[in-house]
């Protein structure tokens, strides 16, 4: 039985209307950007069509490890997340913020309207991680203008994850695998035997406008529930969990845990891990002059906590060690980042674990810390 | 106008490249003249102008006992000494010798080996002289060159960061080739600079860049093992351009 499409109702579209979707995005003057097969892995590009999208692909993760197997099916979403997240768009590597001119003449970059930009394929965890930015971005007394510049303009579809992938742990950052807010449009996507259908949810009144406009239809009951019936077996489907429950009161009175010593043998500081985190947004300001000595620019681009440099103030760097700067990034990930900023800066979608080089994984090293933690109390 | 500052430069055990990288910022090569005076470049010109100079750019590495007095002359030649490349940094490919000895080389490839006067190991300039500022790569990159010159003349400090080719990668967008395609790759440990070329074209990083700061090269060596090469050869690939800098010379291979 086919609904009536109100508010808040669920609308159904097929593979064709996918592509629609997108076109429509593009005449509404948006850079449509979605998941797309490069070099072996899925990251986000600009796309055209529904065609360009990774057709019937599954992400194989592990502790530093990432490759795409066929799925034997013809699912448009049937994988995680890849080694890049939305903060590359929203957040640039690199970013020129100003000018200096020799008359002493200043002209500030990149904080006007930034372009219109619809993501397509914005996973729960990455929406949290969206969240998180605007958080921390614009949420304080200080907002960050380029950051405000480029968050203004983008349409979010988001899809619910129904098969969580081997590192994903979100159930238990309470981030997913469904999307709860945040997002203009959601997508479930059900492949049967002999059905490829998804289930959209409208989140904005702009969100609904489009689904009409494709000429969407409203979703059957029985699309419905098939829909809930994959997220409900998806939450049974996480293999990796990390246990929250005081988690941040263990790390304060943990900081001379021994297990910071095992992880700074192995740990080569590389700062992979904190680039590829959806929330990781510390960066660097460089003054650069040429040689003719005409200007200034200053930069902004991505840092790591994990980088000596990062820590230098007057008289040396302050995390000298490896072990100061893993223990630095895992504290503010799961501790100071609640009292710094309300919640947890970490989503749960195991991208520092897939793409750790030797394969550190933070829901071991917080396990780890809490059984050394109850040894040590039971002697 | 102020006296242009006075540049020298200077080759050792080396094989060129990095002056040739200098010549090869054709586009910048007027500018650079405009505000340099390039006094001693026998690479580019048998005309020198009489020191004491600015700035003394130094490739190559210190092999002699004769190359060991002319830097020590150089460096009270020049007030402000920079390294180029990775012989004159780290010791170069030729300090490969320095695991073996030298004395039995030559009796292969030379006739008369009881001409070749060589010290017992091949160094880098900092073991001889102090030296203000060591810009890496087998060969350098020029851009970076240029930034220390520019970092020269606006009297600030040049933006050439220590930490690992992975930075580089993730800036510019590259997938990590070990992660998605079991390469062993040196980035992890290796210096940026290069801007990540060799992983954007799906084979490892070379380390020519040298170590970063505190490179961890140990469990990336074990990781190599872990990836299916064989432990002389996870260990091979650290001796290098690079392979006696501190950081990659004590990776060896463990029971």
């Amino acid at each position: 039985m086919e609904e009536s499409a109100g508010q808040n109702s669920h609308y159904f579209l097929d593979s064709l209307l996918i592509d629609k979707l997108i076109s429509a995005l593009r005449g509404l003057g948006y850079s449509v950007i979605g998941p797309v097969v490069r070099e072996d892995t899925i990251v986000y590009d600009e796309i055209e069509s529904a065609s360009q999208l990774p057709v019937g692909v599954k992400d194989k993760q592990g502790p530093g490890y990432y490759r795409l197997e066929k799925r034997g099916d013809e699912a448009f979403f049937g994988f995680v997340v890849g080694p890049f997240s939305w903060k590359k768009f929203l957040y640039p590597p690199r970013v020129k913020l100003l000018t200096v001119a020799k008359n002493g003449e200043v002209s500030i970059h990149n904080v006007d309207e930034g372009k219109k930009m619809a993501f397509l394929g914005v996973r729960a965890c990455e929406l949290a991680a969206i969240s998180i930015f605007d958080r921390v971005m614009l949420g304080g007394p200080y907002v960050d203008p380029v950051y405000s510049a480029m968050r203004r303009n983008i349409f979010i579809i988001a899809v619910n994850c129904t098969e969580p992938g081997e590192n994903c742990f979100c159930l238990s950052t309470g981030t997913g695998p469904e999307v709860s807010s945040g997002y203009d449009i959601s997508l479930t996507e059900v492949v049967s035997d002999d059905a490829h259908y998804f289930v959209a949810k409208v989140g904005s009144s702009r969100g609904k406008s489009l689904l009409e406009h494709i000429g969407a239809r409203g979703a059957t009951s029985e699309e419905i529930s098939e829909a809930a019936v994959r997220m409900e077996r998806s939450h049974t489907l996480f293999r990796k969990k990390l246990d929250t429950d005081g988690l941040k009161d263990l790390l304060y009175k943990n900081l001379e845990s021994p297990v910071y010593e095992e992880i700074a043998e192995k740990c080569l500081a590389c700062a992979n891990c904190t680039l590829v985190c959806p929330t990781c947004f510390c960066t660097t300001v460089e003054e650069v002059t040429g040689l003719s000595g005409d200007a200034a620019e200053r930069w902004r681009r991505w840092d790591s906590c994990f980088n000596i440099d990062f820590s230098y103030i007057h008289g040396g760097p302050i995390r000298s060690s490896i072990l100061s700067r893993y223990r630095q990034w895992f504290t503010h990930k799961f501790a100071t980042w609640v009292d710094q900023f309300g919640v947890m800066g970490c989503v749960g979608c195991g991208r520092c674990i897939t793409w750790c080089p030797v394969g550190i994984d933070v829901t071991e090293v917080a396990a780890k810390i809490r059984q050394r933690e109850v040894e040590v109390s039971a002697t | 106008m102020a006296r242009r500052p006075r540049i020298a430069v200077y080759k050792f055990a080396s094989c060129d490249g990095c002056q040739l990288s200098i010549l090869d910022l054709e586009d910048e090569l007027l500018t650079i003249t405009e505000n340099f005076e390039i006094a001693y470049f026998l690479e580019a010109s048998r005309a020198v102008v009489k020191g004491p100079y600015d700035i003394g750019l130094v490739e190559g590495s210190i092999t002699t006992p004769h190359e060991a007095e002319l830097i020590k002359e150089i460096r009270k030649n020049c007030k402000v000494l920079i390294t180029i490349g990775a012989c004159a940094t780290a010791g170069g490919i030729q300090a490969l010798r320095n695991w073996g000895r030298s004395a039995e080389f030559m009796k292969y490839v030379y006739p008369k080996p009881e001409y070749i006067e060589i010290l017992d190991k091949s160094t880098p300039v900092s073991d001889h002289v102090p030296v203000d500022f060591e810009l890496r790569g087998c060969p350098i990159n020029k851009y970076q060159l240029l930034e220390v010159m520019s970092a020269y003349l606006a009297g600030r400090a040049p933006n050439i960061p220590n930490q690992s080719v992975c930075n580089e990668c993730k800036l510019k967008g590259n997938v990590c080739i070990m992660v998605a395609k079991g390469i062993p790759c040196l980035g992890p440990v290796t210096h940026a600079g290069c801007g990540a070329i060799c992983p954007a074209y799906g084979r490892g990083c070379y380390g020519c860049y040298g170590p970063r700061e505190s490179p961890n090269s140990r469990p990336l060596m074990k990781r190599f093992i872990e990836l299916g090469k064989p432990q002389e050869e996870a260990v091979m690939a650290f001796r290098l351009f690079n392979a006696w800098a501190p950081g990659f010379r004590e990776v060896k291979a463990e029971d």
